[in-house]
């Protein structure tokens, strides 16, 4: 203890050193991160990063990673998300992952489960080519996804898939405050092999008393109704929990899960207020009375059109809109924006872009289907 | 008289423009774990040289260790300036969706503000190059670059300009959104550049603060030699970003168009007037890394875009392609084509030298020497 104390004071100094604005005018423009970062990756002082400790399988459609981030990292709280950067070929591939850890476990480790995907570019990286002590992009912690204040005297913890790692930090969380209402963890995936983290939270369930648990799968041979497992009812819910009256519940899993828990508690007092959910897989938006696909949404200007002819940068216009444009050629790069979500091809080379958040040229760029853009 | 240019119908530009998209696309389809090691290399390159060129300085007492600071700032700056900022801003990395290599994002070494520079160069002189009276570039509004720029008294201090300005260069760069020669014709005025003064301002205080300030401030007793350190430095990178840049239009055998021209120009036609209009220059990998690659000024024009360490490769085809299509190549040493730029500053500072007198104007640089009988229509 003594010695770690004495070595992390003059860290710090150090630390505020660096911070200070001579520092940043004498290191600028590029600042002080873009000179150490190049003694080593992770002793940046305002990019969050991580280093990676350990990768491994809990299941074989699943990898997970266990993080260590650097200072800047500012943490997070159970449930919520947090956007994972990760270089492939050049190109940083950032997706959103949840920890799955406690908010307060030791500031040394971050802990992801991601389900690979038999075409996921960035989970079969993960999982494939990732190794121990290769380096992370971390954004700050997001979501309203968390537990409330003061924690509920009951509480249902539902999952589905790997909507388990949001629900897991929350069950870790108040397993580490010494948390003493009921808790009930159910978990939902198509097959036994499927579970995540079961040892884990047996483990937890032996030393807590006042947390029950259940993993189901859906889609598990036997199962008399063939591809339809036990999903999620009221008398389930029922039997681990008494009467769902009165208790909270956070969802986190497919849209069908989070549907069914919502109409569950809907037929409660109140109980609309008390459900907390977020699915992986967003609704899509339809709009009344046009085709779910073919819409363009103009985020900022809060607008949305049906998706007509002409590049990206005619269609904004058409719509009333006056983004920034240049040359109009795809060379200067002035109207360079964000697309939310959405795939749009660029006409001159073809690339077709479809992961969310990604910067597209509006003067060369076409829809292919809903497109949302943050002008 | 607008230049002369060799021929081609319609139907050829748009099979040019057809052939050039395509090594474009290829290229593109390309880009991965090679271009991102290239220009991080580059870019630990430069930081390295310039943490090595102020801690000499720091000992700048010493003469060699004086040199030696001034050698590697001067080098740091040249390569942030060029391979790294230039480049950068051009969108060439955009595609690793780093935000520290974000063209909309970065910041350069320099006292020109990086927003000011994207728009007075990616988009205004990319899209209307070497057009008279659209591409500021033609002289930045204080030299006469240009047969087809009228003549006046104050061009004959063209020699004197142009010096101070390759001195001054970064200052020179900072000042171009002011467009001073439209204040001078009294068609805008300075306040109405208060923003863009604003910008300048805040960006260039910070560089004087830290160049002549901060640094020999911390150096104590090494005060002076700090100062004169990167004073001296500053001044080499601005004599070698002039000399290399204005080798990249102005050599003999570069092309000029009117407004007419361009009027309804076609891809192929703006590509044509990128290759007439920019001229290359010979060198070695380092002379080229140094140079920001715009040593490769037309396939730069080619493709702004595309990472400026490929344009080497990307030059062997697009030289065959001009030998195809009669098109002239332009390349030439540095101390020729620089040679033929200092000429015709100080040719145009004379009110003789009109577009008439040239009208032959050898085409001898060019390496393929096509027809160069009607003129071309650019606007297929």
């Amino acid at each position: 203890m003594t010695t770690s104390t004495t070595i992390r004071r003059p860290v710090a100094a150090a630390r505020r050193l660096l911070r200070s604005p001579l520092v940043d005018l004498l290191f600028g423009p590029h600042g002080i991160d873009r000179y150490l970062e190049l003694i080593r990756p992770d002793l940046t002082l305002h990019d969050a990063r991580a280093e990676v400790t350990s990768v491994h399988r809990q299941t074989d459609r699943s990898v997970t990673l266990k993080l260590r981030p650097n200072a800047a990292w500012a943490g997070f709280r159970a449930g919520q998300c947090v956007s994972v950067g990760v270089e492939i070929d050049g190109v940083r591939r950032t997706r959103t992952y949840s920890p799955a850890g406690s908010e307060h476990g030791s500031d040394v480790a971050l802990e992801l489960t991601v389900t690979v995907h038999p075409q996921g570019l960035v989970s079969r990286h993960l999982q494939d080519s990732l190794r121990p002590g290769a380096m992370l992009h971390l954004g700050a912690a997001q979501g309203t996804f968390t537990l409330p204040h003061p924690r509920p005297e009951r509480l249902v913890l539902i999952s589905g898939g790997s909507g388990v790692t949001p629900v897991l930090s929350m069950l870790r969380t108040l397993c580490d405050e010494g948390h003493d209402g009921q808790i009930v963890f159910l978990h939902y995936a198509r097959t036994a092999a499927d579970w995540l983290y079961e040892p884990e939270v047996q483990a937890l369930a032996a030393c807590h008393p006042n947390l029950r648990l259940g993993y189901r799968a859906t889609r598990e041979r036997g199962n008399r109704s063939g591809r339809r497992g036990p999903h999620l009812t009221a008398a389930a819910i029922r039997a681990l929990t008494g009467d769902p009256q009165g208790a909270h519940a956070a969802v986190c899993g497919p849209p069908s899960l989070v549907q069914s828990v919502r109409a569950i508690w809907a037929r409660t007092d109140g109980g609309a207020d008390r459900v907390l959910a977020e699915t992986f897989t967003p609704p899509m938006v339809t709009v009344p009375g046009c085709r779910a696909e073919g819409r363009l949404r103009f985020l900022r200007s809060n607008r949305s059109v049906a998706v007509g002819t002409g590049t990206l940068l005619e269609q904004a216009e058409s719509a009333g809109l006056a983004p920034q444009f240049g040359c109009r050629m795809g060379i200067c790069h002035t109207c360079t924006c964000r697309k939310a979500a959405g795939a749009v091809r660029n006409v001159l080379t073809g690339q077709v872009s479809e992961a969310p958040d990604e910067d597209i040229q509006l003067c060369v760029s076409v829809p292919a289907g809903d497109v949302a853009l943050e002008i | 008289m607008p230049t002369r240019h060799p021929d081609l119908t319609p139907h050829q530009t748009e099979a040019l423009a057809r052939e050039l998209d395509e090594l474009r696309g290829r290229t593109v389809a390309e880009l991965g774990e090679r271009d991102a090691e290239y220009i991080r290399r580059v870019i630990k390159t430069q930081r390295g040289l310039e943490v090595a060129g102020r801690g000499m300085l720091f000992v700048g007492f010493l003469p060699p260790a004086w040199l030696g600071g001034v050698a590697a700032l001067s080098l740091s700056k040249i390569l942030d300036n060029m391979e790294i900022g230039h480049n950068v801003m051009h969108g060439q990395y955009d595609w690793m969706k780093d935000p520290s290599l974000d063209s909309r994002r970065f910041e350069w070494d320099m006292a020109c503000p990086a927003d000011q520079w994207r728009y007075s160069h990616n988009y205004v002189h990319h899209t209307h190059t070497n057009v008279v009276g659209m591409d500021r570039d033609l002289g930045y509004g204080i030299l006469r670059m240009s047969e087809d720029q009228p003549w006046r008294v104050r061009d004959l201090g063209n020699p004197i300009y142009a010096t101070l300005m390759a001195l001054l260069f970064q200052w020179g760069v900072a000042a171009h959104d002011l467009e001073v020669e439209r204040i001078e014709a009294g068609e805008i005025k300075l306040s109405d550049k208060r923003e863009i003064l604003q910008a300048i301002w805040r960006k260039g205080r910070r560089q004087v603060l830290k160049d002549y300030v901060a640094f020999p401030v911390l150096a104590g007793p090494g005060a002076p030699f700090v100062l004169t350190g990167n004073l001296s430095a500053n001044a080499l990178r601005n004599v070698w970003s002039f000399m290399i840049i204005f080798c990249g239009h102005f050599p003999d055998g570069t092309h000029e168009f009117s407004e007419a021209e361009v009027e309804q120009e076609t891809r192929g036609g703006w590509y044509v007037r990128q290759m007439l209009g920019s001229a290359n220059l010979t060198g070695g990998r380092w002379f080229h890394i140094l140079s920001g690659n715009l040593s490769h000024q037309i396939e730069h024009h080619l493709f702004p875009d595309l990472p400026a360490h490929r344009y080497g490769e990307i030059a062997v085809e697009v030289r065959e392609i001009c030998e195809r299509y009669g098109l002239p190549y332009n390349a030439g040493s540095l101390r020729k084509q620089f040679g033929s730029v200092v000429k015709k500053i100080c040719r145009l500072a004379l009110p003789w030298s009109t577009g008439e007198q040239r009208a032959d104007a050898p085409d001898a640089d060019s390496e393929a020497g096509g027809p160069a009988e009607p003129e071309l229509t650019l606007a297929a």
